[in-house]
């Protein structure tokens, strides 16, 4: 968008990284944190949908790809296009327990 | 700089808020009618407008800031369509209070069979009245499909684009919105949904033509201070102050203002 201002890779890097590597970090030190829980010796610490989507979504970030943030919102998401019959819960847990 | 919050929830914040959000340079907000984290009652709801249409803004006045609200069922107790429909009942002898811009937020939650039904409901409602709508996308894993069946719904209701503001959209749900021609907000979140930073990348990847931004600041993890917050990533970024009063002040003010009650001081345009 040519009405914005345009910075160099550098600038961007020099800006953000720091923040970045530090989430980077929270979410490794998070799969370690499920890993050490008491009932994962069962060999499947990431067996819970929410646990499975964040590790699949993870593969986007270094895919090659671009748009990794559209991508990664629409690998946690409800993909079905009909109504449910009933809410029987008001929140949102983050994935959507219906994905493969 | 001044600036529009055109999405904040203030019967859940505190009056120091409305000071520091008039320091910010906040000079309007707009306030939807919301879930309180309880299932009410119709009298409960009564009540709830009330506040919304005396209480709040006499309070917002005390720091220079004009208060305008929203009024609806929202899509957490549409699940309750006896419940949804004695409230639907209630709010036309609301519309015409001198605060009210129109019908907001509905929208789905869980996208389910209910809450489309009610939300169809008030869309009628608000054609009946020619009101603005102010539109509610559910959160998380249920954006995506929630916000393309709110799309089709406002297809079929007849009402035009242009009145009708899509809110909490994200990367994955910006483009559906501006695509149909609709307004849309970015509702800005310390954390669990769409921050400061994202908000600015969106606005650098789809432009700022019908877009703008709001802090939500309710009664959950949020900050009343999340404009001012994204307008200082923006700068950061080294955006001129003419493209950050555009989306944050400009922006607001041409949706709003296709309600003859929206209004701000005459010195703030």
């Amino acid at each position: 968008m040519s009405e914005f201002a345009q910075r160099t890779r550098q600038q961007v890097i020099d800006a953000d990284f720091l923040a970045h590597r530090a989430k980077l970090i929270d979410i490794a030190a998070f799969l370690d944190r499920v890993e050490r829980a008491a009932d994962c010796s069962d060999g499947a610490p990431f067996a819970d949908f929410r646990a499975r989507a964040l590790v699949s979504a993870i593969a986007i970030l270094t895919d090659g790809k671009s748009d990794r943030a559209r991508r990664v919102l629409e690998a946690f998401s409800d993909h079905t296009s009909r109504p449910i019959d009933a809410a029987d819960e008001k929140g949102a847990c983050g994935a959507w327990r219906g994905a493969q | 700089m001044r600036y529009i919050d055109p999405h904040i929830h203030m019967v859940s914040r505190i009056t120091d808020d409305y000071a520091r959000m008039a320091d910010a340079g906040c000079v309007a907000i707009t306030e939807p009618a919301f879930w309180a984290g309880f299932d009410r009652s119709a009298e409960g709801f009564a009540d709830y407008f009330r506040q919304l249409t005396e209480t709040e803004p006499r309070r917002a006045a005390m720091y220079g800031i004009q208060h305008h609200c929203w009024l609806c069922i929202n899509a957490k107790e549409a699940e309750d369509t006896g419940l949804s429909r004695e409230v639907i009942g209630l709010i036309p002898q609301y519309l015409d209070r001198p605060n009210v811009l129109g019908v907001g937020e509905i929208g789905l939650n869980k996208n389910s069979r209910n809450e489309l039904a009610i939300f169809e409901e008030q869309l009628a409602l608000a054609k009946r009245h020619d009101a603005l709508v102010l539109i509610h996308t559910p959160h998380l894993e249920d954006k995506l499909k929630g916000t393309r069946l709110i799309v089709d719904a406002l297809k079929n209701s007849g009402l035009a684009p242009h009145r009708v503001l899509i809110d909490h959209v994200e990367e994955h749900t910006v483009r559906i919105a501006l695509d149909g021609g609709y307004w849309c907000a970015m509702t800005l979140y310390p954390e669990t949904k769409c921050t400061p930073q994202r908000a600015v990348d969106i606005l650098e990847t789809h432009g700022v033509d019908r877009i703008c931004m709001n802090s939500a600041g309710d009664w959950g993890p949020s900050d009343p201070l999340s404009v001012p917050l994204a307008r200082r990533e923006m700068r950061r970024r080294g955006h001129v102050d003419q493209l950050i009063q555009r989306v944050t002040f400009e922006n607001p003010l041409a949706f709003l203002s296709q309600s003859p009650r929206f209004r701000v001081e005459p010195a703030s345009v």
